[in-house]
């Protein structure tokens, strides 16, 4: 489904400033999530240690990507999978509707995938007859809600107790689930309960990954509620839907950025369910599919590479720079009308989806740098950021007003003599409107400040102007 | 008062002192403050012909204005043996970008690192570099601290501007939750965004409210306009100050900002 747009990111930011729920539901997440995960990080002593190693590795593997990525593939075959290279969204869709024919799906059911939402895959397979089924719990309330995810690892955090209470009753009720449950855990237990056939019904299960192991071909997720499982152990078939950056050299390794992921996420020390998935069932195996497919997704990573904005893929989504950004914290992520938000979907979109089209995601961030601070791979986000900015600004991307308003700007500041006398003229006008309380409540040329805040009256006379008299007196 | 090793040397301090255009334009008492500092320290103060440090456009993406202005500020600043700015955000914008603006270029990018390696926010230079341990000012009153972006995150500004505070005859401390947290200021952010520049800092205040102290101090004039202009607009008593009025006993010179 079509939602909000990142070109009309200021109108969805109003939008969203002014909405009640999102504003408790944000409320919630802010008092949450920072505390949370400065407790865990304090609680394991080697954390940057953990967390310095994973950027190294990151970078090791984004230096030989072809070379694990082949790895992978070689051994996932070895063990009975089948791999699919994917350049587009439009080939993954088409690769995973190939599959799904083959068995003649009717519904799938899904685990929690941020590249699926990425390739839009069930809008896709919707248009071809096939119903997915979100059996993560907060993708199942927004795909109930029809609407997109609105951060990274929890889809439905911008909705308050009382609007799941809503949408349960409304689309449980066909189901004979008249009565409005208020209580977390009996919504989750109606969720469980309505889910469970659904996983035996579904001829094909899908998965994202959190990381592709190069040296068996393996690959894992992390959930919290097992839905995951199965996901992939109950149907005939399972397919991995990921991107090429997912892939680690060893099991070894991919301990290490569990350690730091659910730290970073949610602040839990480990998730509840970490599952690797290794081929299709084997001889004697109780459980598992009867085939296992891996769909590797480029969608412009490779074009990432060893350009600006390489140190994108280190990216390990967790989630803690929207988290602790302060816009995010004010606009919740459906405001960025982009797959990716916050932080990192700012630095990241303009590279999926173009400069043009998201040119107000990486300007729409203070620069404050917390988003770096607590990047468990130390991603350079606010460099990343400005780096966009250049590119709009070369590409003409940087709208007119604001151009103009640099020109004028950059005209003064680089005459010094012009700059001293417009800016002791205009202080002085100034420090006169203001005279009555030492502030202006409204200024016509200044309303994105006025609007929401006072504008303190300066003192009246430069300060270079009265040092220069101060000098005077001295000499 | 001063480090007695700094005192001691014969040879006087030569400071250039980057005001920062928002100093020189809003609130010259910060300028004079951080002068009389540096002058109590044993510091010759010189303040050179200068406009702004380029931040505008640097961070709108416009980098060639930011390396002519950038070019500027090295050429009027080079001489000193140090330079001190009473701000992190534009003190780490000569210390930490402008190196990064000159990287493909050889003669300005040795230039810029230069000046980058003896520029210093006003706080590090008085406790890290100067190590001025006590002032001759008094404060009766309560404050709190917000730590302002840039100069925590890119200067490590965390414990100077409380250990000087320390300093200060019955002043009391407290800390707000999240002083950590971005103002919403952000430079153009601020007019571009306003209302999610609003919001940000209304969290802000109500953090800073919720303290019970009577004056906001901070380190940057963005933020502090910000703050004070939120404060104002809902009618709050806190007052606002920058950290170096507090400092050198200039309370008395002028009147809390956004304020009669």
């Amino acid at each position: 489904m079509e939602f909000m747009k990142p070109g009309a990111f200021k109108d969805n930011a109003s939008n969203a400033l002014a909405d009640e729920n999102l504003r408790s539901a944000m409320a919630m997440l802010n008092a949450g999530m920072i505390p949370n995960r400065q407790g865990a990080v304090d609680r394991l002593p080697e954390f940057e240690k953990l967390s310095q190693r994973g950027r190294e590795l990151k970078d090791h593997v984004l230096g030989n990507l072809d070379f694990y990525l082949e790895r992978f593939e070689r051994n996932c075959k070895a063990a009975g999978g089948h791999v699919h290279w994917c350049s587009t969204a439009e080939d993954a869709c088409q690769a995973i509707l190939k599959i799904c024919r083959s068995v003649d799906a009717k519904t799938v059911t899904k685990g929690k995938s941020m590249v699926a939402e990425e390739i839009h895959l069930n809008q896709f397979l919707e248009k071809h007859g096939i119903e997915p089924v979100e059996t993560d719990l907060g993708e199942y309330i927004i795909q109930l809600a029809g609407e997109p995810p609105s951060h990274i690892i929890g889809p439905a955090i911008h909705k308050t107790k009382d609007q799941v209470s809503d949408l349960f009753l409304k689309h449980h009720a066909k189901l004979g689930r008249t009565v409005r449950q208020t209580e977390p855990p009996a919504l989750v237990n109606e969720a469980r309960e309505i889910l469970r056939q659904k996983y035996f019904d579904a001829d094909v299960g899908i998965t994202g990954a959190n990381y592709l192991i190069a040296e068996t071909g393996s690959s894992i997720i992390v959930t919290n509620e097992g839905n995951g499982d199965l996901t992939q152990t109950l149907p005939k078939i399972h397919i991995v839907i990921t991107s090429l950056e997912k892939v680690v050299p060893t099991l070894e390794d991919a301990t290490t950025f569990l350690r730091i992921l659910a730290r970073s996420a949610t602040g839990q020390d480990f998730s509840a369910y970490t599952t690797i998935s290794t081929g299709p069932r084997r001889e004697g195996d109780v459980d598992g599919p009867e085939e296992y497919h891996v769909i590797l997704l480029d969608n412009g990573r490779s074009a990432m590479l060893g350009g600006e904005v390489n140190d994108m893929l280190r990216c390990i989504r967790c989630g803690a720079c929207m988290n602790h950004c302060p816009v995010y914290q004010s606009v919740g992520g459906h405001t960025y009308g982009t797959v990716y938000v916050g932080p990192m979907g700012a630095v990241l979109s303009p590279a999926l989806l173009g400069v043009s089209e998201t040119k107000h995601l990486p300007c729409a961030s203070t620069l404050c740098g917390r988003c770096e601070e607590v990047c468990p791979v130390s991603i350079p986000l606010p460099k990343l950021l400005r780096q966009w900015r250049a590119r709009a600004f070369e590409a003409g991307d940087t709208p007119n007003l604001e151009r103009w308003g640099l020109w004028i700007w950059a005209f003064f500041a680089r005459r010094p003599w012009l700059y001293g006398a417009a800016a002791r003229l205009a202080m002085r006008g100034l420090a006169w409107l203001g005279r009555d309380n030492g502030r202006l409540r409204n200024l016509w040329f200044a309303g994105g400040w006025t609007d929401g805040r006072d504008l303190p009256a300066p003192e009246g006379q430069t300060f270079q102007e009265r040092w220069r008299k101060r000098d005077r007196r001295v000499s | 008062m001063l480090n007695p090793a700094v005192k001691e040397s014969s040879k006087i301090i030569n400071v250039g002192l980057f005001a920062t255009c928002l100093v020189d334009l809003f609130r010259p008492t910060v300028g004079f403050a951080a002068a009389r500092l540096l002058e109590d320290a044993g510091c010759a103060v010189h303040v050179p012909e200068q406009t702004c440090c380029g931040q505008p456009a640097y961070n709108s993406g416009d980098n060639r204005t930011a390396q002519a202005i950038a070019r500027a500020v090295i050429k009027s600043f080079e001489t000193y043996d140090y330079v001190v700015v009473p701000s992190g955000s534009c003190g780490s914008m000569i210390a930490t970008h402008y190196p990064a603006l000159f990287t493909d270029d050889p003669d300005w990018g040795g230039r810029a690192r230069a000046l980058a390696a003896k520029t210093f926010e006003l706080t590090i230079f008085l406790a890290d570099v100067l190590k001025v341990t006590a002032f001759r000012a008094a404060y009766d009153g309560t404050a709190t601290y917000h730590d302002a972006c840039a100069g925590l995150r890119e200067l490590g500004v965390r414990d100077q501007p409380r250990e000087l505070l320390a300093g200060i005859k019955n002043l009391e401390m407290v800390e707000m939750s999240e002083t950590e947290a971005c103002c919403g200021f952000g430079g153009t952010f601020c007019v571009k965004y306003g209302e999610i520049s609003t919001d940000i800092v209304s969290r802000k205040t109500a953090n800073v409210v919720k303290t019970g102290a009577d004056l906001l101090l901070a380190g940057d004039l963005g933020c502090l306009l910000n703050i004070a202009g939120r404060l104002k607009r809902e009618g709050s008593a806190v007052q606002v100050r920058h950290v170096a009025e507090v400092l050198a006993g200039m309370t008395g010179d002028v009147p809390p900002i956004g304020e009669t």
